[in-house]
């Protein structure tokens, strides 16, 4: 195993995969397009055994659950030089949030604290901190990329996954008019406030139709089944998938919501 | 007679106001605010250090407010003034109706006030005989419906232009009944003239205060239609009510906030009116009124300071969290059910009217993050609403369908290998039922999800087996 600290980045840093629990039960095609991502830049990838980043307890107001999710995400990665989630909601969670919970204990806050500074949302580690400026993938088609809220504003991730949507060869990009605008997902308060949450779905739906875009992608899984689910209920012929499945040249097989393609 | 709540039923106004297809218009239709807050903040370059200047002004002032507020009636009473402290709703309308009793008050005049909303004064004064207008062209018309503001700085923002007319109509009997009133200037034309004869007859004029400045005792409002200062200056008795946390320091504070407040709320660089009040009439003064009462209100806002909701108190009431939030945009402000909608609504209410009765509110975000992202002072919203959710689970008021579920959920997901073992065995008995259309249109208990959207079906085994199987389980 390599765990090479150099006096900057490791040569080849071990990097865990934060898989997140929607990717790891729904669509682990995500976690292997990840896992190709990284492995293509020069990361060892290992994948600790993990659940669920604890959001679902956290946005809930069980803290305590919340806590000790974090404790046992923490204490997996420990061997890790970086830790990377293909979501910004997770992501913002583990990097953001997890320090709070952590308030009264200064041991585990420090913990928080080293284990947020080296965790990081999947397109911006590659791009921020590997360098990564483009992928060697095609995808015909036009593509509008919808900014998940935590991505956006917990973790800047704007620019970057543009920036190496760009470098795919055949995709061209536009741009939704209300592209920073809630898909109305917000996990739990989905299935909590269904009608109130289909009504904000529905506007997104209306945006994609009003789009050139034959496929929509966004960085976070929880979105993507809410807008897929949307314009598949609505009968769109638009396609959705995972930003990592297209950087990685791996968005051959169905879409989110779509049959197995028969052999 | 304060504002009776109807946010225990929240989600039945979301269900009322989503199947109003009249609201829905008028939604899709109303100012956009958002877009042109966006371009005054771009058109701005110290814009984000003014953001931090205006909360840094908020917080000082909320640390040393008994300070500020003495500093404040002080200078109130010397220049010929006079404070009344009411600890609440309660107090605060006796204080006011008495004020206008005793003065032989028939016509009240009113600018725009959520104050006044919170403590339910029209209904006050109504009761106690007097005619309570209000002057904002907004408030007059929601008046005329017999309707709450939905929103706090633009109250009629639900209602079309055809709604004006036909109240106008129902209201104004002594107009020809044949005139035209099919283009929004006529509305404004009669409505000025309607309230100018108000103007004229009122005996008392009740104002909020965008601010009240302890360096000099005066209360700042801001207006785009001039309707507070026609207000505040014709009658004899000009009664502002505020609650605590709108003092600031001094003028040069006030004028950096006046900054922010414009431009998050409109777009505007400034409001078209911003009136400053000094006390009643002074020898050789041309107008003015001959008294001058501020009435301070508390209503459960001391509670909050020192506490995880205080940062609520830095609120200037610009409204840009609801322009921008998509619950709200959804459903206007009505649906909230009681007087501060939006976000600012949903942590304020419960903080006002109790988490059993408001908590709703705070559950019923998405946690997207744009409104703590304009927010002019950056109250961290997000944060205060999951505060409401902590202080809910501990008191178990959150349904109990929802709290076993999350208990059975992190039962699981507090144990990797047993979750592995049992999320495998779902995953692949759901994939296995949904791989003929690689979809659900229905599922047991996922109706909340199923109702109004297909659900993908697992793609096949979970990552984290198929990892192993691959890896021969190393790590």
């Amino acid at each position: 195993m390599s765990n090479e600290q150099g006096a900057g980045r490791p040569v080849k840093p071990r990097v865990g995969l934060f898989v997140t629990c929607l990717v790891d039960l729904m669509r682990p095609t995500v976690g292997f397009a990840a896992v190709k991502l990284l492995e293509d830049a020069g990361c060892k990838v290992v994948v600790p055994a993990q659940t669920c980043c604890g959001q679902p307890a956290y946005n809930s107001g069980d803290r305590t659950t919340a806590a000790d999710i974090a404790r046992q995400t923490i204490a997996a990665f420990e061997g890790c030089d970086y830790v990377v989630a293909p979501s910004g909601s997770c992501g913002g969670m583990l990097i953001r949030h997890y320090p709070e919970l952590f308030a009264g204990e200064p041991d585990m806050a420090i913990r928080a604290e080293r284990f947020a500074a080296k965790t990081h949302e999947l397109v911006s580690f590659l791009t921020d901190v590997l360098g990564v400026t483009r992928v060697a993938a095609r995808f015909e088609g036009t593509v509008a990329y919808h900014d998940s809220c935590s991505g956006l504003r917990e973790l800047e991730v704007k620019a970057q996954p543009r920036r190496l949507l760009k470098s795919v060869e055949g995709l061209t990009l536009v741009e939704l008019d209300e592209a920073e605008t809630c898909c109305g997902f917000g996990g739990m308060f989905a299935a909590k406030y269904g009608e109130l949450s289909n009504a904000i779905v529905a506007r997104k739906a209306d945006d994609v139709r009003k789009s050139a875009a034959g496929t929509l992608i966004a960085g976070d899984l929880g979105c993507l089944l809410n807008m897929a689910g949307k314009l598949q209920r609505e009968g769109s012929p638009v396609r959705v998938r995972h930003v990592a499945e297209v950087l990685a040249g791996m968005a051959d097989g169905p879409a989110i919501g779509e049959p197995e393609i028969k052999p | 007679m304060t504002v009776v709540a109807t946010t225990p039923r929240f989600k039945g106004n979301v269900h009322d106001a989503l199947t109003d297809a009249r609201l829905q218009g008028a939604l899709v239709h109303a100012s956009n605010f958002a877009g042109r807050r966006a371009l005054a903040a771009a058109r701005l370059p110290e814009f984000e250090a003014l953001r931090d200047s205006a909360r840094a002004i908020k917080d000082h002032t909320l640390a040393h407010l008994d300070l500020y507020l003495e500093a404040y009636e002080r200078k109130v009473v010397e220049t010929g003034g006079h404070v009344h402290w009411a600890e609440d709703a309660e107090a605060a309308r006796r204080i006011i109706v008495d004020l206008c009793k005793r003065r032989g008050a028939k016509t009240v005049t009113k600018g725009k006030s959520m104050i006044s909303e919170e403590i339910g004064l029209n209904a006050a004064l109504e009761a106690a005989g007097m005619a309570a207008v209000e002057t904002d062209l907004g408030e007059y018309i929601i008046q005329l419906r017999g309707e709450t503001p939905s929103h706090i700085i633009a109250p009629a923002i639900h209602v079309t232009k055809e709604d004006v007319e036909r109240e106008f109509r129902k209201a104004h009997l002594d107009r020809p009944a044949d005139r035209d009133l099919s283009q929004p200037e006529q509305l404004l034309a009669e409505a000025r003239a309607e309230l100018r004869a108000k103007f004229m007859a009122a005996d008392v004029g009740v104002t909020g205060a965008n601010f009240l400045v302890a360096e000099t005792g005066t209360s700042i409002i801001v207006t785009n239609e001039g309707n507070g200062d026609l207000t505040q200056i014709l009658p004899r008795v000009h009664i502002v009510i505020a609650s605590i946390e709108k003092i600031v320091p001094t003028l040069e504070d006030a004028a950096q906030l006046l900054r922010v407040l414009a431009r998050s709320a409109t777009g505007q660089d400034a409001s078209v009116y911003t009136t400053l009040s000094t006390g009643p009439r002074r020898e050789g003064d041309k107008d003015g009124p001959s008294e001058y009462h501020v009435v301070i209100l508390d209503n459960g806002r001391s509670a909050m300071l020192g506490g995880e909701f205080e940062d609520m108190l830095r609120c200037i009431r610009c409204g840009a969290c609801m322009n921008h939030c998509p619950v709200y945009q959804a459903v206007g402000g009505h649906a909230y059910g009681w007087v501060y909608p939006g976000p600012m609504g949903a942590v304020l209410t419960p903080s006002l009217i109790g988490v059993a009765e408001g908590g709703q509110l705070p559950n019923a975000s998405t946690f997207c993050g744009r409104c703590e992202a304009v927010c002019p002072v950056r109250i961290p919203l997000p944060k205060m609403m999951r505060h409401w959710r902590e202080r809910e689970f501990e008191r178990a008021l959150s349904p109990a369908a929802q709290r076993y579920g999350l208990r059975f959920w992190a039962f699981f997901a507090k144990r990797p290998t047993l979750y592995r073992f049992a999320t495998g065995l779902f995953t692949r008995a759901l994939h296995w039922a949904g791989r003929k259309k690689g979809r659900f249109a229905s599922l047991p208990l996922a109706g909340g999800w199923t109702d109004y959207r297909d659900l993908a079906a697992p793609e096949r085994a979970t990552f984290q087996s198929q990892w192993r199987a691959k890896s021969g389980a190393v790590n």
